[in-house]
């Protein structure tokens, strides 16, 4: 049987941004997954999350686990990507001064998410959208 | 290095975790880069940092740290000292510069993750 989540996310709010990855982790702590593929996707889902924050008006997260994989997407208004190519190069970032603050905007982000999941598919309508769905396999 | 040895060798404060005086890490990681420390494959570290705000708490948290120094003398607010709690972290404050608190823990024995 499968379980969905869903969480809002805020643009701008950094003081909630990764709320909605600690609850997905603990759902996962407490079905017992594998702590490395606990890690692998909550990192990947809180750079997802902090990209929203940083660059979005508004998100939602849609999670479904069932007994053999975590599939999330991740949608969001906003100013879109226009070469998702680029984002996704190393040391590539359009982030503002209060997001390096923080300690993000290093273009880390979308290699990282990358690097920490099994499946990823980013689609944008630049100026509309970006759409994030990553799948990892317990 | 148990966590009480963390903070002698760096004359740090324990804010929170007092209760973990006896835990132990054997690497630490030195990053005011929460993207960098996200990277990291190894876990049960401790992560010295200058960067103190609520996403270096969790930031800490998705990476499955337990100890975060905090250098320079800066100050945790309640609501990062919460999320800490919650997540069974400790954190030290200490007034030694990122670089000798890094120095000092290495040449301690605490081992470097690269």
């Amino acid at each position: 049987m499968a379980i969905t989540l869903t969480y809002k996310i805020q643009g701008g709010d950094f003081t909630n941004a990764g709320n909605a990855s600690s609850k997905v982790k603990k759902v996962l702590k407490e079905l017992d997954v594998d702590a490395r593929k606990i890690k692998h996707t909550v990192v990947a889902l809180y750079e997802a999350e902090v990209n929203v924050v940083a660059h979005a008006y508004e998100g939602i997260i849609t999670a479904v686990i069932d007994e053999k994989k975590i599939e999330i997407e991740i949608r969001d208004k906003g100013p879109g990507i226009a070469d998702i190519g680029l984002a996704m190069q190393e040391g590539y970032s359009t982030a503002s001064k209060r997001v390096r603050e923080m300690g993000f905007g290093a273009g880390m982000g979308l290699p990282n998410i990358k690097k920490n999941t099994d499946f990823l598919e980013i689609t944008s309508c630049p100026g509309e959208w970006v759409n994030v769905k990553m799948i990892n396999y317990f | 290095m148990k966590l009480k040895q963390i903070a002698g060798l760096t004359n740090a404060t324990v804010v929170c975790g007092s209760e973990y005086l006896e835990r132990e890490v054997d690497k630490a990681f030195s990053s005011d880069l929460m993207s960098d420390v996200l990277t990291l494959d190894s876990d049960q570290l401790l992560l010295i940092t200058g960067l103190c705000n609520l996403q270096t708490v969790r930031t800490a948290e998705m990476a499955d740290i337990r100890i975060i120094l905090f250098v320079r003398n800066k100050k945790t607010t309640p609501e990062m000292v919460s999320l800490a709690r919650e997540n069974r972290m400790a954190i030290l404050e200490t007034p030694f510069s990122l670089y000798r608190a890094s120095g000092v823990l290495y040449e301690g024995g605490l081992k470097p993750v690269y």
